[in-house]
């Protein structure tokens, strides 16, 4: 099947057919699959120039959601009282963080993804969705990495061991889906609107407040909570808390945000397929 | 009849002048644009205020390639070669018509496409070879090949921002020179490096040519153009001037060109305090092997006209021209010719013509200062680069030879052969022995 499809795309047959581009496509997966290599080429580059040339090496992947996560055991934990359900508020607040910097950090570099390829994309052609995903890729090995001081917490603060672990991978992919979605979005826009250069740290800085990264959903009267499952961030992070520390899930929500998440995967990929082959004009 | 490579059928490409900047640039324009639409419509404003003025790089181009073709598309610049090539490589899309394109397309239009400078060498080949189109078994195959061309064994794993420009450009080229495609799509990627890497650029482009894959190349350099291509187009404003043979499209390119390189300038300074003013400055062709435009196989002239405000004055036109990089090529002035000399002008215009050989200049931007000179000595008006003019490369019709003539001044010299008997007996005619101190390797040679 494979080879089939990468000959139809390279094949030295294939019948390259230009015209102009008018209105909304569909997303043209088998090119994109034809192309995979480029993505994973790509991927490799990102993982490996992101820690070049500097001393601590991929360990930053680990000191940062790290060092967050004990400013907030101190600030919020600590000082303020910030109820955590009754789990520790270290790991409570780490399980989190988890997701959440693996999404803001994947968002703002996507975002930026299109406008820092230009070389690439005005002198070749390649499927450009795969520039936006590429960029992705490298925050998921930083999430991998940085799973091992969560799992090091599970077993001091001995909680989460549960069956609830089976279904971290499902999360993980939700939370990637998540941030596909949003990050194609705003790289398109970031190309048209150099605003979004501006906006999206900014809207990361907020979008972690309406999100329960510090604080838990019960703080929430219930008859609001669903509009907090709205935000597509609020499900993975929850659902994070039940795989990591053993706690029911919230079914209903997690099924919310699954909903938005894919709304918004599927308007962020249609509206980049839409602008997808101007970015050289306007880049 | 083989089917064509390439078919493009009536491509236009229309941008917004100032394509830099989209129709709207920031969210603000965005919104109150939209905001302020129903506005507008009410007070009847009809044209869209943002739409702008259209600029239509390409306008109705149609031309087919057949398999194992290599056209060579010539024109000015911004004539649209390189928007055509863009849309052919569908990096942009066209505003109308239809192109396809039959087997696997490798476009270069720069080398190095996707280096990564913190990359080492190694790693780079394989992103780069991806980035246009190879696949991984076909990377592997290749890539011991790829390294011997770009000859940087010794630092395959140096990250590339440790190499040379050289280095780097050796590379990058190795790469593509290696990619496998029916069709290729090349942008003066031999504009870039030095003489000897050109050369080599030429040299792959020529054993591409002879392949039999489908080429189309983009160039300024028509010597290698005439020899590299079979077929040609020239466009002009977004036209298709002229297609067919290259010979012929090289003809009409440089018939053409004879329209717009003839440099005439009108000075409307008149600096009334001096004795004399330069009126006017012209630099046309005048004929010659290369026809009517300013090309190297060209003889031209240097034509001056001149106001003189008292009688009796001895006044000399004094020229000198500057290639691009500011060097002063040649210079010469009216009283150098012996029957100009102490020439004395009445009151009132007076023109001055100056003839330039042919095979003189090499291809390239000049411009002409031009000095107003009382007496021989003493200097009454310096106009510094009055007029630019463009020297048009000319076809050195010799089979074989790709590579531009390097050179400040391109003269056309004297060779002569003959046989000889021995070493000693070299130069014996018509030129005086010079001592040489090459070592006496061959036998007859001792001293």
């Amino acid at each position: 099947m494979s080879r089939e499809n990468t000959e139809q795309y390279f094949g030295h047959d294939h019948l390259t057919v230009i015209e102009p581009v008018k209105g909304w496509r569909m997303l043209d997966w088998r090119e994109l699959w034809a192309y995979r290599q480029l993505l994973w080429v790509l991927t490799a580059r990102d993982v490996k120039v992101r820690y070049k040339q500097t001393v601590l090496g991929a360990a930053w992947a680990v000191l940062r959601p790290l060092t967050t996560m004990l400013i907030f055991s101190v600030v919020f934990g600590r000082l303020a009282k910030m109820p955590s359900d009754g789990i520790p508020y270290p790991i409570f607040v780490y399980a989190a963080l988890l997701p959440w910097t693996f999404f803001a950090a994947a968002i703002t570099s996507s975002g930026q993804s299109l406008v820092g390829s230009s070389h690439l994309v005005s002198k070749v052609y390649f499927p450009r969705l795969i520039i936006p995903l590429s960029s992705i890729g490298a925050g998921l090995v930083d999430l991998l990495v940085s799973s091992v001081i969560l799992v090091l917490m599970m077993s001091w603060y001995q909680v989460g061991l549960s069956w609830n672990l089976l279904a971290a991978p499902l999360l993980i992919a939700g939370v990637v889906f998540t941030a596909l979605g949003i990050g194609t979005l705003l790289s398109a826009l970031t190309v048209a609107y150099r605003d979004f250069t501006h906006v999206t740290p900014f809207m990361v800085q907020i979008w972690m407040y309406v999100t329960p990264v510090i604080f838990p959903i019960s703080l929430v009267p219930e008859r609001w909570q669903w509009l907090l499952y709205l935000n597509p961030m609020t499900g993975i992070v929850e659902g994070f808390r039940s795989v990591f520390l053993g706690r029911p899930f919230d079914l209903v929500g997690l099924g919310m945000s699954f909903a938005v998440s894919v709304l918004l995967f599927v308007i962020g990929v249609a509206y980049f397929e839409r602008v997808e082959r101007r970015f050289a004009d306007v880049i | 009849m083989s089917r064509p490579a390439i078919k493009v059928e009536g491509v236009w490409k229309e941008y917004t002048v100032g394509a830099a900047h989209p129709r709207h640039s920031t969210f603000y324009d965005l919104l109150s644009h939209g905001l302020m639409a129903p506005f507008r419509r009410l007070r009847g404003a009809g044209v869209d205020a943002t739409s702008g003025d259209r600029f239509q790089a390409l306008r109705d181009v149609s031309f087919e390639v057949r398999p194992g073709e290599v056209l060579g598309v010539v024109g000015r610049n911004g004539a649209g070669k390189s928007t055509l090539l863009k849309v052919l490589s569908r990096i942009t899309a066209p505003s109308r018509g239809r192109v396809s394109l039959r087997g696997r397309v490798a476009s270069l239009l720069e080398v190095g496409t996707g280096f990564h400078p913190e990359l080492s060498g190694r790693e780079n080949i394989h992103l780069n070879a991806t980035i246009l189109g190879m696949g991984k078994a076909e990377i592997a195959r290749k890539f011991d090949q790829i390294v011997a061309f770009s000859g940087i064994e010794r630092f395959l794993d140096t990250p590339v921002k440790r190499y040379s420009s050289g280095m780097y450009v050796r590379l990058a080229f190795a790469v593509a020179a290696h990619v496998e495609a029916d069709i290729l799509l090349i942008d003066e990627v031999l504009a870039v490096g030095d003489a000897e890497f050109q050369k080599r650029c030429l040299g792959m482009m020529g054993e591409v040519a002879r392949d039999g894959r489908t080429v189309v190349f983009v160039s300024h350099n028509l010597t290698a153009m005439r020899n590299l291509c079979s077929e040609g187009l020239l466009l002009s404003n977004g036209r298709v001037d002229a297609s067919g043979s290259i010979d012929e499209v090289l003809r009409q390119y440089a018939f053409n060109a004879a329209g717009h390189t003839g440099a005439v300038v009108d000075i409307d300074e008149a600096y009334p305090e001096k004795i004399a003013a330069l009126r006017r400055v012209a630099v046309v062709p005048q004929g010659g092997a290369g026809g009517d435009s300013l090309s190297v196989s060209a003889p031209f002239q240097i034509s001056t006209c001149i106001e003189v405000r008292a009688e009796h004055v001895d006044l000399g036109v004094f020229v000198s021209c500057l290639d691009a990089s500011q060097n002063c090529v040649f210079s010469s002035a009216s009283f150098f010719n012996a029957k100009l000399n102490g020439a004395r002008l009445t009151a009132g215009l007076h023109e001055f013509h100056c003839s330039v050989p042919a095979h003189l200049l090499n291809t390239g931007d000049y411009t002409l200062d031009v000095v107003l000179i009382r007496n021989r000595s003493e200097i009454v008006l310096t106009e510094s680069a009055v007029v630019s003019f463009h020297i048009e490369d000319a076809p050195t019709g010799i089979d074989g030879w790709h590579w531009p003539i390097q050179g400040i001044v391109r003269p056309q010299l004297g060779w002569t052969k003959s046989k000889i008997s021995s070493p000693r007996a070299a130069f014996q005619t018509g030129v005086t022995p010079v001592a040489t101190s090459s070592t006496p390797k061959s036998p007859g040679a001792s001293s």
